[in-house]
């Protein structure tokens, strides 16, 4: 237990103008292991990752990356660590194989380690055949996976991936989440940051839930679920108009703030105990007459557990932005 | 891609790490690894490099045929107007380059290469040092172009070789300059449209009301006055000396001093700019 934590952030503040983008946030991760920060947009995530990557400087408490200090040892820190921040960064006129060996050149690897390491990323994430065509040809996933193998060039002992997977279509996720396992596995120290729950439920160990600069819960997949209170029951009405009688209906069984879908006729709602609910629940919106075409009890899934914590949807606030073309992504 | 693995056959090499200071290598191998990168685009992008030559070509030919005949009456008698003209070029081409170098920072900025690389050990100075080099580089080849180009419609060097070779070295060295102010520009305005917008608005009067073109004594003397205090006049009067006789030395120190104090203003205010970019 007295190993270090590889990450470890102590009360860290950001302020930009009145904004707290930070404000205290505390966290401690075990070396090998990895950690899902998880948040909508503007909740702290990559003002958390710039700072620990030394692009940022706090404005109150401290944190430190493989022992490294990110104000007083920011030079060395930044040998030991890849980012792959949420442009996929490559340089459109320089090849996928001159852009990691630029990149290796730049953590002052030797020149054989840079050109062995560069032909070896590009079979591991699959892009021998676009090796030596400008990345400007590439698609936004091959982009994607470019710029992650740009991070491993220096096999980093601690890893930073902001929202990895942002842009990339179902297959081109499910792929990604895969080298990282991978590279997981291998026992490289990963921090990521995600909008998607189902994201952070696949790959971390932890996970630490961040809104308005606070980390508002933390604790693995499963404890976080636990900690929402239970089961959650589902249920989809005839009509939106009998939404708030199901609501009603239900309180007795209710546990949780209902979370109320209008336009899909669709109740979530947390319930205390798992055995009788079902019938019970059926039961009471038969008699108050509310017709339902589908019921069904389930455990929690992150998406209720953030709910729960914030009072709204992990992707309410969430905009699309496209991996294609770096153009067309925007400053937050 | 859900089954690869590590191929293993590379032994694991990480990045050394230094606590402290940077060595010095490293400084100048990252500034060259920068310079490289960035003039690898020129021969990528075959277009940026046809187009950015046409333009001085296109200048040196258009004054010298449609101007000449009306400027060469305000000259000294004996003086062939592509003689004078030619100093003016080599300026407005150096500058109209390196405003490239704020285009291509502001570029890096906005599609996160600025964030890719400051999180990398590399020498704070590597990203501006390798654009404003690299853009000097390029500009050491328009100017030797547009001499070339010069030379074709009647320019010659009326000094000694070493003196006219110092003379297109000084338009380079103040092109250099002027790549700080257009790193400080593209690190400001962040996205390459406003970048190529900003750094000519203030440049058109600056190259037109000096000596780059026309003697001063044909302007309106409020519009002398300034000119005649212009640094890229003094820079453009001792390019025309150094390359066509005359006397040098008081442009040439005002010139150097120029360029000092440019580059003492404007290398640490772009540092300081790259180090607070995210």
């Amino acid at each position: 237990m007295a190993e270090q934590p590889a990450i470890l952030a102590e009360g860290l503040k950001k302020y930009f103008g009145n904004v707290k983008a930070l404000d205290g946030v505390d966290l401690a991760v075990p070396q090998g292991t990895v950690l899902g920060l998880l948040g909508p947009n503007g909740a702290g995530k990559t003002t958390a990752v710039r700072i620990l990557t030394t692009l940022l400087q706090p404005d109150g408490g401290r944190g430190e990356v493989a022992g490294y200090d990110v104000v007083r040892d920011a030079q060395a820190l930044r040998s030991v660590i890849g980012l792959a921040g949420q442009y996929a960064a490559v340089d459109e006129n320089l090849t996928g194989r001159e852009n990691l060996e630029m990149v290796g050149r730049l953590y002052h690897m030797p020149r054989p380690a840079v050109r062995a390491r560069a032909t070896e990323l590009l079979t591991q994430f699959s892009l021998d055949d676009a090796a030596d065509r400008q990345t400007k040809t590439y698609s936004g996933g091959m982009r994607r996976r470019l710029d992650l193998a740009a991070s491993l060039v220096a096999h980093p002992q601690v890893l930073f991936l902001d929202e990895p997977t942002t842009g990339l279509d179902p297959s081109g996720r499910v792929d990604l989440w895969g080298v990282i396992e991978d590279l997981v596995e291998e026992g490289t120290t990963l921090l990521l940051t995600t909008q998607y729950l189902e994201e952070a439920d696949r790959l971390a160990d932890q996970i630490a839930v961040i809104d308005h600069g606070h980390v508002i819960a933390e604790g693995t997949a499963d404890e976080l679920k636990r900690k929402s209170g239970g089961d959650v029951l589902e249920v989809s009405v005839a009509s939106a108009r009998k939404l708030t009688s199901a609501v009603n209906a239900l309180a007795d069984l209710t546990a949780g703030e209902p979370h109320i879908d209008k336009r899909n006729n669709h109740v979530t709602v947390p319930v205390r105990d798992g055995s009788s609910v079902l019938v019970d629940a059926v039961r009471l919106l038969d008699k108050a007459r509310v017709k339902i075409d589908d019921l069904s009890l389930r455990r929690p899934s992150l998406d209720d557990v953030f709910f729960a914590l914030t009072g709204r949807g992990a992707e309410d606030q969430t905009t699309e932005s496209n991996g294609e073309s770096g153009k067309e992504r925007t400053r937050a | 891609m859900t089954t690869a693995t590590a191929t293993g056959t590379a032994p694991r090499v990480a990045a050394p790490v230094i606590r402290g200071r940077l060595p010095v290598g490293w400084v100048v191998s990252d500034a060259l690894v920068m310079t490289k990168r960035n003039l690898v685009r020129y021969f990528r992008l075959p277009n940026l490099l046809v187009f950015s030559t046409i333009q001085p070509i296109m200048f040196v030919l258009l004054f010298s045929y449609v101007f000449g005949g009306a400027i060469k009456f305000s000259l000294p008698p004996g003086t062939h107007y592509i003689n004078y003209l030619m100093a003016g070029i080599f300026i407005q081409a150096v500058i109209f380059g390196s405003m490239q170098t704020g285009v291509g920072l502001s570029d890096d900025l906005a599609k996160g290469m600025v964030e890719r690389f400051r999180s990398l050990p590399v020498a704070r100075s590597a990203v501006l040092a390798g654009r404003t080099l690299g853009d000097t580089v390029r500009n050491v080849f328009v100017v030797l172009l547009m001499t070339g180009v010069g030379f074709l419609v009647g320019f010659r060097f009326h000094a000694p070789f070493v003196s006219s070779v110092a003379g297109l070295g000084l338009a380079v060295v103040f092109g250099f300059s002027f790549c700080w102010i257009s790193a400080c520009i593209g690190m400001s305005v962040r996205d390459p449209e406003s970048a190529q917008a900003a750094g000519f608005i203030w440049v058109f009067p600056l190259l037109f009301a000096s000596s780059a073109f026309v003697p001063l004594a044909t302007m309106p003397s409020w519009l002398q006055a300034f000119a005649r205090n212009n640094p890229i006049t003094h820079v453009i009067n001792a390019i025309r000396a150094l390359t066509q006789g005359g006397p040098v030395w008081h442009d040439l120190w005002v010139s150097l001093a120029w360029i000092v104090a440019i580059l003492l203003v404007f290398v640490p205010l772009s540092v300081r700019r790259y180090r607070n970019a995210v």
